[in-house]
């Protein structure tokens, strides 16, 4: 089977050990690669009971067939745990060119089992892997510990690696690689950091291989085309980047604003937005690995209180930071979403986490004395100076560094913290768009957008404009998308491209590369199959129905202004029909008919 | 050189003129631009232009497309280590540049060769002819630009050729950053601008 290398890398931080085995190509077969087959790894050796930092939980890093490849933006890993933020299985991608990398040097995947005493870091040379000493690199951040890394391994490097975030268990760090690209999501970071395991450093120089080349290149060229040819990844992405979403959620109705509590509306959204950014603050755009997108954002800000050079922010980060926080300050935004990137913390719940605390704060729940400070709406050094903190675990961000739940929950007001399963909703108001409301509260990891990004149908109308403010056929959407991520998540190829390309070309690019003969119906069952795994995970790690849910701010506080006024998310209604479409009980569990057609063991 | 001298050998000797005129010396048009001659299949007309490749590093994404399809364009494998072309990342300064062979009108690698293994191609290439190449890897040493490396792989010596006059970089390049243009005087001019700037960030400053 092409496409993959067909050998995996099992290390043992406890004993010290490295073994190399071959890949399991009956689960690669049915689990695609990356997000699915990594959970598939993950559900057959670790207990769903694990604690997150046990040395019992494992820590797996997979890439995808499409991996490597010309494929579109194919420079995507996962990086597979049980999640400290939420307790549910945790899979979270990324881009940038450490997953290729990892291909490159001979390897689909990474599986991190037990704990190291000391700091290490683990070293991969082609067919020469070591554990070697991160002593110099603890406490270093991402930026640092990635060019003393480099440094030491040569230029042609990738590295993966935690800052301080991780190292600290902050519920909510992140695993960073390339510098500024992040599997952000539920704490990885922290399982990493929990490990004693600072970094992964990676050179390759062998070949990544496909079943049909002429038919695989020809593929390949048409899917560039039709992305280069889209107005979102054609022109919206490449020439103002996500933060393009800022002005028109807001004006739709749908942009969080002020912990979700003013409604979907932000007076000084355009201050914050992509176009602002473009005209004040871009220096050139970035892409990832082989992606002809380009999304990234190199960004300055030249002096100031603020100043700072890195990349970002994206839509979820700059709408964190900015319109929940009530926050105008673009500078003070960027700044913030940095200092994230360099000390390895996930934005969407930082600046969700603070926007929480802003108003605690206001009701008096919190005091400038346990703050340190006042910390009001709109307080852009606020933003910034809690973000160091809370990386750091200093001051109040020791308690920040739990995220929003645990933190509103300590001070016995958990209605106040805008998150589900634990994990802070993004940037879409789900009293505005239906679907997104749905998919927040189906999520297998806790609140989050690209589980099945319904935004796309509901807001920006592709593949077709759906109502945003109606419940009708939304769940039916929601299956679909969430089945089809799973499969494009899984490919190792990046989510953006499903604005330009569909089912058939991905299920193209897969066949051609594996020269496994699925036909489009089949791989897109692969993502069923994935989506059921995880949540049977979920169900056995303890989750159940009353855990899909959403904040009462939503279910119960019509959006006060803006289009949507007046509006709540529907979600008993949508729920019951999502767990019907699905297969699933009314309890929301997997019926054995499901798991059946599924072949799920 | 004269501003106006006409030192090719092309068929159209008027054109060249003109071209050399318009530019007011801004170009040093000579015989080393323009001495291939493009036969329009169709027509039959004999054009003075060549195109080069020309890269833009301030457009480049770093997406290393490039790299990808260049390898795979010789080998039907994905290895950006057996690529012709490199995308130079510098992180800290925000700036991607890719760099590849630029078919030297006067290249070092075919007068070090000592079995004439390399030669020019209709496309304007400068083309390695495996049959005659003993690996010597004397080029290698003797490119300026460090743009040819050897592929242990494969026992042989890793080249741009032009893909045969249809460069599959500039094809795919998603930004720009890499073009296969015609060197007409206004894609010349743009070509210096870069040019200035390299001169700028890289050229020794004598006081």
């Amino acid at each position: 089977m092409l496409g993959y290398t067909g050998t995996l890398l099992r290390v043992n931080l406890t004993d010290n050990t490295i073994k190399k085995e071959p890949l399991n190509l009956e689960d690669a077969k049915n689990y695609i690669g990356a997000r699915g087959l990594g959970t598939r790894y993950f559900m057959k050796e670790v207990d769903p009971k694990v604690e997150p930092f046990s040395p019992d939980n494992k820590l797996i890093f997979m890439t995808g067939p499409l991996t490597g490849t010309l494929a579109t933006s194919s420079g995507r890993y996962e990086v597979i745990a049980k999640a400290p933020l939420t307790g549910t299985i945790g899979a979270s991608n990324s881009g940038g060119h450490f997953g290729p990398e990892l291909k490159y040097a001979g390897y689909d995947g990474i599986i991190f089992e037990g704990k190291s005493e000391k700091p290490v870091y683990l070293y991969i040379n082609d067919d020469e892997v070591e554990l070697r000493d991160a002593a110099h690199l603890w406490g270093k951040n991402v930026f640092e510990t990635t060019d003393m890394l480099i440094e030491e391994a040569g230029e042609d490097a990738k590295v993966a690696c935690i800052g301080p975030g991780g190292e600290k268990l902050v519920l909510f760090a992140t695993v960073m690689n390339d510098r500024h690209r992040a599997a952000g999501r539920s704490g990885l970071g922290a399982v990493m950091g929990s490990k004693n395991l600072k970094a992964i450093v990676v050179k390759g120089s062998k070949s990544v291989e496909v079943a049909k080349p002429k038919e695989f290149l020809e593929i390949c060229k048409k899917s560039r085309d039709m992305l280069k040819n889209h107005p979102v990844t054609g022109e919206g992405l490449p020439t103002y980047g996500t933060q393009i979403l800022v002005n028109i959620l807001n004006q739709s109705g749908g942009l969080p604003t002020r912990n979700w509590r003013d409604g979907g509306v932000f007076e000084y959204a355009d201050e914050t937005s992509g176009e602002t950014l473009t005209e004040k603050y871009l220096v050139r755009n970035k892409g990832c690995f082989g992606c002809n997108i380009g999304c990234g954002r190199v960004t300055r800000i030249a002096e100031g209180k603020f100043k700072s050079f890195g990349e970002g922010p994206e839509y979820e980060a700059g709408w964190a930071f900015g319109a929940d926080c009530g926050v105008r300050n673009l500078e003070a935004i960027s700044k913030a979403n940095f200092i994230c990137n360099e000390l390895g913390i996930d934005p969407i719940t930082m600046g969700a986490t603070i926007a929480c605390a802003m108003e605690m704060y206001e009701k008096g729940i919190l005091t400038s004395k346990e703050l340190g400070r006042d910390l009001p709406f709109g307080d852009d050094e606020g933003i910034v100076e809690f973000t160091r903190m809370t990386g750091l675990r200093e001051g109040f961000g020791d308690i920040m560094a739990m995220g929003s739940y645990r933190m509103a929950e300590h001070y016995g007001h958990p209605e106040l913290s805008m998150t589900v399963k634990k994990q802070e909703m993004p940037a879409y108001d789900g009293r505005c768009l239906q679907g997104m409301g749905l998919e927040y509260a189906t999520s297998n990891r806790g609140a989050c957008h690209v589980r099945g990004y319904l935004t796309s149908p509901e807001i920006l109308g592709i593949p077709e404009k759906l109502d945003p403010f109606v419940t009708d056929e939304k769940a039916s959407w929601l299956k679909t998308f969430q089945d089809l991520t799973a499969v494009v998540d899984s490919a190792g190829i990046c989510l953006f491209t499903t604005f330009g390309i569909g089912l058939p070309e991905i299920s193209e690019m897969l066949r051609t590369a594996t020269g496994i003969d699925l036909t489009d119906e089949e791989i897109l069952q692969a993502g069923e199959r994935i989506w059921n795994l995880e949540k049977l995970f979920n169900l056995e790690a303890g989750f159940t129905k009353a855990d899909d849910k959403l904040p009462d701010r939503l279910l119960k506080e019509p959006m006060p202004s803006g289009p949507a006024k007046g509006l709540v998310t529907q979600l008993d209604t949508m729920l019951k029909e999502y767990y019907q479409i699905r297969g699933w009980d009314e309890e929301g569990v997997p019926t054995d008919e499901k798991l059946k057609i599924l072949a799920i063991e | 050189m004269g501003r106006n001298a006409h030192t090719c050998h092309c068929a159209k000797e008027s054109i060249c003129r003109a071209i050399i005129a318009k530019t007011d010396g801004l170009l040093l048009l000579n015989n080393k631009y323009i001495k291939k001659e493009v036969r329009l299949a169709s027509s039959g007309v004999q054009q003075i232009m060549s195109k080069v490749l020309m890269i833009a590093p301030e457009k480049c994404i770093g997406c290393r497309t490039c790299e990808l399809i260049c390898s795979f364009n010789r080998m039907e494998e994905f290895n950006p280590k057996q690529a012709a072309v490199t995308v130079l990342a510098y992180d800290e300064a925000a700036i991607s540049v890719p760099i590849m062979c630029m078919q030297c009108e006067d290249p070092s690698c075919m007068k070090v060769c000592p079995v004439g293994a390399i030669a020019r191609d209709e496309n304007n290439a400068v083309i390695i002819e495996d049959q005659r190449c003993i690996g010597c890897k004397m080029c290698i040493s003797a490119c300026p630009l460090g743009n040819i490396t050897f592929s242990s792989k494969e026992k042989k010596l890793i080249k741009c050729d032009l893909c045969g006059g249809n460069p599959q970089c500039a094809e795919l390049c998603p930004s720009g950053a890499i073009q296969y243009k015609e060197a007409t005087p206004a894609n010349l001019n743009k070509k210096m601008k870069i040019g200035e700037k390299f001169k700028d960030l890289f050229g020794e400053v004598y006081e």
